[in-house]
C-alpha cells in the first residue's frame, strides 16, 4: 500500500499548498497591490475593513464567494467553466518544487524533482492555454482579444524565460531548485554577485540573467508594463471580461499564485532561496545604522506626513529591526540567526515588492514595443550571457 | 499493482480525449482536447522514469504546440465561431490507415519475444542526454540544428515578402 500513502500525502499537500496560496499570494498580495499602489498615486489604499484596512480581502473574498454565476448566452459552456480552474491549478502545480526553507536536515519542499526548474518552466507555459479557452469561450471580442494577446506574448516570452532558467542550471550544474539553492550554499554567496571560478568577478553577468529573466518573468505573468491580455483602457479586463464571481476569484488567485511563484524562483536562483546572508557583524549595523538615520531624517523633516514618503519609512524600520537582529544574533555567535523560511519569505516578498513596485511606476507598452523587446533584446541579450558565461566558466580555472 | 493502475488510469486519460480529437466537430474542442492527451502521454513518460522527457513533452507541446495551434484557428476568420462545424471527409481512407497501423503494431507486439527479467534503468539524467547528443549522436543532432535553423530562415523570407 506504498502507493496509497502517496496519493493521501499528495492530497493532503495539495490542500496545505492551496490554503497557502489563497492565504498568502492572494489575499495578502491583492492588499499589497492595493496599498502599495494607493502609496505610489498618492492616495491611502483600503482603510476601513480591519486595522488599516487589512480584512479588506477577506471581505472581498466572502463578497466574491456569494456573487452568482453567469454563464453568458452562445458561450461554450464547457470550456468557459473549465478555463478558471485550468489557470489557477497551473499556477497551484508551479509550487510543487519550491523549496520554503530547512528545518534541521529536512527541506520543506513538497516534492524536490530531478527536473524542478524545467517542470516549473512548464507548468507556467499551461496557463496559456486556460487564458486563450476562457477568451474564446466567453464568445466575446474583447475577451478574445485578450486570449490572443496573452497566447502571442506568452510564446514569445517563454523563450528568454527559459533562456534565464538554463543560466542558472548551466551555473549550478542541476535542475532541481534544492539543488541550485545548495550549490549557491557551497561557493558561499548568490549567484546574483558570485559564481564560482569567477567569484565576485561574475557579477555583471549574474545581475544580466536576473534582468532578463524577471523581466521576461513580469510579462509571463501579464502584469503591467506587459499587461496587455487585460488592458483595462482598451479591452474592458480582457480574457476574464465576461467572468464573474469565484470564477473570476479562481484567475485572479491563479494570476498572483503565479506572480508570486515567479518571485520565488528568482528567489531561489538568484538570491540563495532559504541562504541566510553571510555578513559580518560590522556590515549588519552600518546598514541598520544607515536605516535608523534614515527614520530619524524622515521623522525631523516633518517629511513622513507626505503620503508618498510614508512607505519609506515603514520599509526602513523593517530594515533597521532585521539588521540589529542580525547584528545581535551574529555577535552572539549564532550560526543561522533566524529561521530559513523567514529568509526565503523576505526575499521573496521583496521581489514580489519590486513587481508591485514597477506595475504602478511604467505605462503599458505597445504591442509592437513588446514583441521586439523579447526578440531583439531579452532573446540575444539571453542567449549572448549564456554563452559568454559558459566560456568563461570553462576557461577560468579555479586557483 | 499501483502501477498497473497508474497505466490503466493514465491509458484513459490519453487515448478518450484522442477520440474527441478527431471525432469532434469543433475544431477548438479537438485543439483544447489535446492538451489532455498530451498530459496522459507525460504521465506514461514519467511512469517510464524519463522525466526529462515528460518535462519537455509539456513544455514544447502542451506549453507550445497546442497554443500555436489555437492561436492559428482563433486568427483564421470563421474559426473563432462557436457554432462552426468541422466535416472530415475522408473518414473511411483514414479508418483504412488507422487499421492498417494497428494491425502493424500488434503483428509488431506478439513477434517480438520480451524478456521476463528486469534489467536495472540505465543512467538517466540531464547530463547523460548532453552527453549523448554530443558524443554518439552528434551528427543528427546538428542536422536537427540546421533543419531548424532553415526554416526559421525560411519564415523570415515569407514573412518579409507580404510586406
Amino acid at each position: 500500500m506504498d502507493w496509497l500513502t502517496e496519493i493521501l500525502k499528495a492530497a493532503l499537500l495539495t490542500v496545505v499548498v492551496f490554503t497557502y496560496l489563497a492565504v498568502v499570494t492572494a489575499m495578502i498580495g491583492v492588499y499589497l497591490e492595493r496599498k502599495i499602489s494607493g502609496w505610489i498615486q498618492a492616495r491611502l489604499g483600503p482603510k476601513h475593513v480591519g486595522p488599516q484596512g487589512l480584512l479588506q480581502t477577506v471581505a472581498d473574498t466572502v463578497k466574491l464567494l456569494q456573487k452568482e454565476h453567469i454563464t453568458p448566452r452562445q458561450a461554450d459552456v464547457l470550456i468557459f467553466n473549465a478555463a478558471p480552474i485550468m489557470v489557477a491549478v497551473a499556477g497551484l502545480l508551479d509550487w510543487v518544487v519550491i523549496p520554503f526553507g530547512r528545518i534541521g536536515e529536512r527541506v520543506l519542499v513538497v516534492r524536490d524533482l530531478n527536473i524542478g526548474v524545467l517542470y516549473f518552466a512548464a507548468m507556467a507555459s499551461l496557463t496559456v492555454i486556460g487564458i486563450l479557452a476562457g477568451g474564446w469561450s466567453s464568445n466575446n471580442k474583447y475577451a478574445l482579444l485578450g486570449g490572443l494577446r496573452s497566447a502571442s506574448q506568452m510564446v514569445s516570452y517563454e523563450i528568454p524565460l527559459a533562456l534565464g532558467i538554463l543560466w542558472v542550471a548551466m551555473i549550478a550544474g542541476t535542475l532541481s531548485t534544492v539543488g541550485i539553492v545548495q550549490a549557491q550554499a557551497q561557493q558561499g554567496g548568490w549567484f546574483l554577485f558570485k559564481l564560482p571560478q569567477l567569484d565576485y568577478a561574475g557579477a555583471p553577468f549574474g545581475i544580466l540573467a536576473a534582468l532578463t529573466f524577471l523581466t521576461a518573468a513580469t510579462a509571463e505573468v501579464n502584469r503591467v508594463p506587459f499587461d496587455l491580455p487585460e488592458a483595462e483602457s482598451e479591452l474592458v479586463a480582457g480574457y476574464f471580461a465576461e467572468y464573474t464571481g469565484m470564477r473570476f476569484a479562481l484567475f485572479q488567485l491563479g494570476e498572483y499564485a503565479e506572480a508570486f511563484a515567479m518571485a520565488a524562483l528568482a528567489a531561489i536562483m538568484f538570491l540563495g532561496g532559504w541562504l541566510e546572508p553571510n555578513l559580518p557583524a560590522w556590515l549588519w549595523i552600518t546598514l541598520g545604522l544607515a536605516a535608523v538615520l534614515v527614520v530619524v531624517l524622515l521623522l525631523i523633516t516633518g517629511a513622513s506626513r507626505d503620503l508618498l514618503i510614508r512607505p519609506i519609512l515603514i520599509l526602513a524600520v523593517l530594515g533597521a529591526a532585521l539588521c540589529v537582529v542580525m547584528f545581535f544574533g551574529v555577535q552572539a555567535g549564532r550560526s543561522p540567526v533566524l529561521p530559513s523560511p523567514v529568509w526565503f519569505l523576505t526575499k521573496m516578498f521583496a521581489l514580489v515588492f519590486f513587481l508591485i513596485w514597477m506595475r504602478w511606476t511604467y505605462p503599458r507598452l505597445r504591442l509592437d514595443q513588446l514583441l521586439n523587446l523579447s526578440w531583439k533584446v531579452l532573446l540575444p541579450v539571453g542567449l549572448l550571457n549564456l554563452l559568454i558565461t559558459g566560456f568563461l566558466i570553462t576557461v577560468v580555472r579555479a586557483p | 499493482m499501483g502501477e498497473l493502475a497508474a497505466f490503466i488510469i493514465l491509458a484513459c486519460v490519453t487515448l478518450i480525449p484522442a477520440v474527441v480529437v478527431v471525432t469532434s466537430g469543433n475544431i477548438v474542442r479537438s485543439a483544447l482536447s489535446l492538451i489532455p492527451t498530451f498530459l496522459g502521454v507525460t504521465g506514461l513518460y514519467i511512469l517510464l522514469h524519463a522525466e526529462f522527457v515528460a518535462g519537455i513533452q509539456i513544455l514544447i507541446y502542451a506549453g507550445a504546440i497546442t497554443v500555436l495551434i489555437l492561436f492559428v484557428i482563433m486568427l483564421t476568420a470563421g474559426g473563432t465561431g462557436t457554432r462552426i462545424r468541422q466535416v472530415n471527409e475522408q473518414v473511411p481512407l483514414g479508418a483504412m490507415a488507422a487499421v492498417w497501423l494497428g494491425f502493424l503494431i500488434l503483428l509488431v507486439i506478439f513477434r517480438t519475444r520480451w524478456p521476463y527479467t528486469a534489467t536495472p534503468a540505465p543512467q538517466y539524467n540531464v547530463a547523460s542526454i548532453g552527453t549523448a547528443f554530443l558524443t554518439d549522436y552528434v551528427l543528427i543532432f546538428e542536422v536537427t540544428s540546421l533543419v531548424l535553423l532553415v526554416s526559421l530562415i525560411g519564415a523570415i523570407i515569407v514573412a518579409r515578402r507580404e510586406e
